[in-house]
């Protein structure tokens, strides 16, 4: 199967695989696992799919699929059902308003709107968080996972890159 | 009918606009969910039939993916092992003659202990059964900390057990399916444990945070803490039981008392489920049920009413005179107890 962006987008491509990658990653740096007494970072690996999705194009699919990963992520984690979907889903509509904006801009730039969009969707989550259990969390513990996720940014980059061009109406 | 006979195919909506509604009725189901979830009632009917789904997929899905994991332990611990064990016979020989004195100690304090107890009549608490599990995931994030355990219904883990590693506490358990069990670790900012300092007895309730320090909140009496003294379980709440150790007190950047737990330094993959669901079942709770109370003597209402009235004076019965309507004062009579077990 061909990955080109010439052909036109095909939901399961640039939806389907990624959210599938990113379910499997989540699972994975979910391992037990602790070297030298260190243990895994635990990025928001569907936040790739959040900003870059909003970027490619506006989708009816996008933001019901990010509401299934916002599930499985709760689900998995263990969080409140609905905490990572709202969140994704706030910073998702964040992208998508600001899309025309962010176009054409450079990586850092972009780079530095995603660390962004990561940040509005961990104070949406911290504030669901605090009003569900009626503590407030640790900040160093959230400034933690925020600077694991933004460092995913170059995944973002590789799927916006590839499908950016694919829907002509969009370009 | 064709598509251009439609009369609403010409109808042409643009795509963001559709896209945009698609969006607030994803975020309107999100919210719906949010405000639907029972998480953390201790219920079994609240942890859904979605998160036992869940938890019994990733269970051996976790243990697949944490095998690497292991086998990598195993092999640098092997060479760990190989490379530093003259170090390590040192320290070992060292942590002996220390454990020696402890256990010294112990036997003389067992001995003690015993006498007292028989001498006030202490009954002791039965030993609890425990179930060894190993951790297949593990989520450490900010907002949610849980860690999912190979056994669940299966061995009778209920939710509501405390987990403990060899160190000390984990957490409790607050989901279980078959085959998998979900912890809540002591970190977990929905998580209040009530505990005790060790030195004063003081009383507390370590709340998690998401960091790996939870904080003491609630300290009560005067002046109750110093940095390092040791945090037990106090038991208040019947909801775990007293004396397990939770970790040391230090003062932390924020200028609150927190807790290292003991469990940080732990390999995290082994833990053991301690079958404890209250202090009910430390008694022999059929032995309570069996429980007849005696009976109660009570008085017939209608006997005193009537010694209470003034009697007439006595007059010749007349042959016309009607025999009182009154009933003769019945004999006391007692009160049944209920049938144990039933109307409570």
């Amino acid at each position: 199967m061909s990955f080109s962006a010439a052909r036109p987008l095909d939901p399961w491509r640039w939806i389907g695989v990624p959210a599938l990658l990113c379910m499997g990653f989540t699972i994975l740096f979910a391992a037990p696992i602790r070297v030298f007494g260190l243990q895994l970072p635990e990025p928001v690996f569907p936040m790739v799919c959040a900003f870059g999705w909003a970027v490619i194009r506006p989708s009816i699919l996008a933001p019901f699929t990010l509401l299934v990963l916002g599930a499985f992520l709760d689900l998995f984690w263990g969080g409140a059902l609905g905490l990572w979907g709202v969140s994704l889903l706030v910073a998702y509509a964040g992208a998508l308003f600001m899309r025309n904006m962010l176009t054409g801009q450079s990586r850092p730039m972009m780079w530095a709107w995603y660390a962004a969009m990561c940040g509005v969707a961990l104070a949406t989550g911290y504030l669901i968080t605090m009003l569900d259990v009626k503590a407030a969390p640790s900040l160093i513990a959230v400034l933690w996972q925020f600077l694991a996720t933004s460092l995913l940014y170059p995944f973002a980059h590789r799927l916006i890159d590839r499908f950016e061009g694919a829907d002509v109406r969009f370009r | 009918m064709p598509l251009r006979q439609n009369p609403l195919g010409e109808v042409k909506v643009p795509l963001a606009w559709t896209a945009a509604v698609a969006l607030i009725v994803a975020v309107i189901i999100g919210a719906a969910m949010l405000l639907s979830d029972r998480r953390e009632t201790f219920q079994t009917e609240a942890y859904g039939t979605a998160r036992q789904a869940v938890d019994a997929v990733s269970a051996p899905v976790g243990g697949v993916v944490a095998k690497p994991g292991e086998w990598t332990g195993d092999i640098l611990g092997w060479f760990g092992s190989y490379f530093f064990t003259a170090g390590e016979n040192r320290r070992l020989k060292k942590e002996m003659v220390l454990l020696q004195q402890q256990a010294d100690e112990a036997v003389r304090l067992r001995d003690e202990n015993e006498r007292l107890r028989a001498m006030l009549g202490v009954r002791t608490d039965p030993p609890i059964d425990m179930v060894t599990a190993r951790i297949v995931a593990d989520s450490r994030g900010p907002l949610a900390n849980y860690r999912l355990a190979n056994v669940g219904s299966e061995k009778g883990v209920m939710i509501g057990f405390p987990v403990l590693s060899e160190r000390g506490l984990v957490g409790r358990v607050v989901g279980v399916s078959r085959g998998a069990s979900k912890v809540l670790l002591l970190t977990d900012a929905a998580s209040k444990t009530p505990v005790m300092i060790d030195r004063t007895n003081a009383r507390a309730i370590l709340t998690g945070d998401g960091g790996p320090n939870p904080k003491l909140d609630y300290l009560r009496s005067r002046d109750p803490i110093r940095a390092g003294d040791r945090v037990l379980t106090s038991g208040d709440g019947g909801v775990l039981p007293r004396g397990l150790p939770v970790g040391r007190v230090v003062k932390g950047l924020d200028g609150r008392w927190r807790v290292v737990l003991d469990t940080d330094s732990d390999s995290i993959d082994w833990v053991r489920i301690m079958k404890f669901r209250d202090y009910a079942q430390l008694v022999d709770r059929k032995a309570l049920e069996q429980t007849q109370l005696p009976p109660v003597i009570t008085e017939n209402p209608d006997d005193r009413i009537l010694k209470a009235r003034p009697t007439p004076p006595a007059a010749a019965p007349s042959p016309s005179a009607t025999p009182p309507t009154a009933s003769p004062a019945s004999p006391p009579r007692p009160a049944t107890p209920a049938p144990a077990g039933g109307g409570r």
